[in-house]
């Protein structure tokens, strides 16, 4: 036997690290995550290959910098007064885009949306590749000593570039968007069809499960849509470059990244991201804003004496139905576990209103419980013939119980 | 073609100093890394495989073909996101072949280079696609008109590197 073995020795050598490897494999793939098994090899390879990588680039960085900015200034005045003109056309832009900023608060608001902001970034520099056509991935200088998490979303000035896949002491490892294994949830700006997006073997960037019965348009551009958990919403993917009908029931979709995927060089990690909903202090008058806009014949709230103020008295609905003769229908939010009571006094009862009223203190987020004053209304509608009610609808999505205006 | 029958006696068997066995696969994996950055194209040039190739043809030991073959594809795919192996499996029968072949073949001259790295690539890619997809579960695509453009390109390429390292040769 161990004549065999020395006769065929290498062979056997052979068959044992090939057979070593496979089974290292196996382990990885079984464990489906390699970071545990094999993450010292790893260390050990990024930490030799990547100081050097690092070094090169912060070197070219330097030199380029001192070249652009000391030595190489020809055109500098030219772009100076084309920036400036672009500052104003942009400053002009700024007024309208914060005119519907502010409109899209407004309305999220109502319907009770939470937006997510980026609340902190962190630039880095894109170092080295993985070398590999089959592994699409970059390595960038920033790593855990930066408090760079995995699964951190990574994106460039241009559109999204992927997601950390490993992080270490300096350096972290981001899985592009083009890899076989990455997946991104996305959405088509116009069409607002949802589908993953996922790179090909060959590197193409695909978008999938949309169904072959849906219209896409080529150049339609591909948002992220935030059903990831991992890039926030309403991130530039790239735009539509071919569409077809696919294997299967799905369109086969190729999405042209906006990002430059092959030459990246500065990215931005996103490192915080915060939940809230827009100005929630200003509830009452920002709603009360709108309600004034829509009803511009509704005159201004009259006095109330002190001690007379009812239930909700500062709600919407005493605010908005001042006048007999335009009875209003008025969602109004009150506080969680809050009730809106019929009207009591005898002007209040002259006064019939309808009032739609959210128990979620969100109007629009959740199906109001409708509460007519009915009482004020039936005393009212015995001698008086009441004017058409006017509805104010606070919630964009007309609720089934909402009476609609005549 | 010049690949000729070579007698043992006439094989010459060649080593190198420490520092070259260790930093050429290192810079080759660095250049691997830091090249398609900048150039995109460079990509299809595999300078680890080259590498590998190379020291196994100078060596002509089996042993260290596939040992040299088994380190450098590890360390390749630790680079990158994929599970470890899928390079060393593949690197280590190229490592264990082209040593065997410089045995057996006078691989000196620039024809021969040219031919074995254009079979070895092919090879390696068959092995690497055959792993990937068979135990790893990796979707590959395989394109003969890709594979043989990028061994051609390899294999050119090859004869110049392999020249240029020549330098480093020691006989023993």
């Amino acid at each position: 036997m161990d004549n065999l073995i020395g006769r065929y020795r290498n062979v056997t050598l052979l068959v044992a690290i090939l057979f070593a490897q496979v089974l290292g494999l196996a382990v990885q793939v079984k464990r489906n995550n390699e970071n545990e098994s094999s993450r010292l090899i790893r260390i050990w390879t990024v930490g030799a290959i990547t100081p050097l990588e690092k070094g090169i680039v912060h070197l070219q960085a330097g030199t380029n910098g001192l070249w652009r900015n000391y030595l190489f200034l020809r055109g500098v005045r030219q772009e100076n007064r084309e920036l400036k003109a672009q500052i104003e056309q942009l400053r002009l832009e700024q007024v309208r885009l914060k005119e519907d900023a502010e409109q899209a608060r407004r309305l999220q608001l109502l319907l009770g949306f939470k937006e997510q902001f980026i609340s902190k970034t962190m630039p880095a520099q894109v170092i080295g590749s993985s070398g590999s056509e089959q592994s699409r991935s970059v390595y960038i200088d920033k790593g855990s000593r930066d408090a760079l998490e995995k699964d951190m979303p990574v994106i460039s000035a241009d559109g999204v570039v992927g997601k950390i896949l490993r992080v270490f002491g300096s350096t972290s490892q981001v899985l592009l968007i083009n890899d076989q294994s990455s997946g991104v949830g996305t959405i088509l700006e116009q069409s607002r069809l949802q589908g993953v997006l996922r790179g090909s073997p060959t590197g193409e960037v695909m978008l999938e499960k949309i169904m072959n019965d849906e219209q896409v348009q080529l150049g339609e551009r591909v948002l992220t849509s935030g059903g990831d958990q991992i890039f926030p919403k309403g991130l530039l993917v790239g735009t539509v470059s071919k569409s077809g009908r696919g294997k299967e029931s799905f369109l086969d979709i190729h999405v042209k990244p906006s990002a430059n995927l092959s030459r990246l060089e500065e990215v931005l990690v996103i490192t915080r991201r915060e939940e809230k909903s827009p100005n929630t202090a200003v509830v009452p008058l920002r709603a009360l804003d709108i309600l004034t806009q829509r009803l511009p014949s509704v005159p201004d709230k009259p006095a109330v004496a002190p001690g007379k103020s009812q239930p909700g008295a500062g709600s919407l609905a005493t605010a908005a139905t001042p006048n007999a003769s335009a009875p209003a229908v008025v969602k109004t939010p009150v506080p969680a576990g809050g009730e809106i009571k019929p009207a009591s006094s005898p002007a209040q009862a002259a006064k019939p209103s309808i009032v739609q009223t959210s128990t979620s203190g969100q109007v629009g987020k959740t199906a109001p419980a409708v509460q007519k004053t009915e009482p004020a209304a039936k005393k009212k509608s015995s001698s008086e013939t009441p004017a058409k009610p006017q509805q104010v609808e606070a919630d964009p999505e007309p609720s089934p119980s909402t009476e609609k205006p005549q | 073609m010049p690949i000729t029958y070579t007698s043992r006696e006439q094989i010459e068997v060649y080593r190198f100093r420490a520092p070259v066995a260790i930093l050429v696969p290192l810079l080759a994996l660095f250049l691997q890394a830091f090249i398609p950055l900048r150039v995109s194209f460079f990509s299809i040039f595999d300078l680890p495989l080259l590498i590998v190739i190379f020291f196994a043809l100078a060596r002509r030991s089996q042993l260290s073909g596939l040992l040299t073959g088994a380190v450098i594809g590890i360390l390749q795919d630790a680079l990158t996101g994929k599970p470890i192996g899928v390079y060393g499996i593949s690197k280590t029968v190229v490592g264990y072949g082209a040593s065997s072949l410089g045995v057996k073949l006078d691989v000196e001259n620039a024809g021969s280079r040219f031919l074995v790295t254009l079979g070895f690539y092919i090879v390696h890619e068959i092995v690497y696609f055959a792993v990937a997809r068979g135990l790893v579960g990796q979707t590959l695509k395989w394109s003969w008109s890709h594979e043989f453009g990028a061994a051609f390109a390899n294999a050119v390429f090859a004869v110049v590197l392999f020249a240029f390292l020549d330098r480093f040769k020691q006989r023993t």
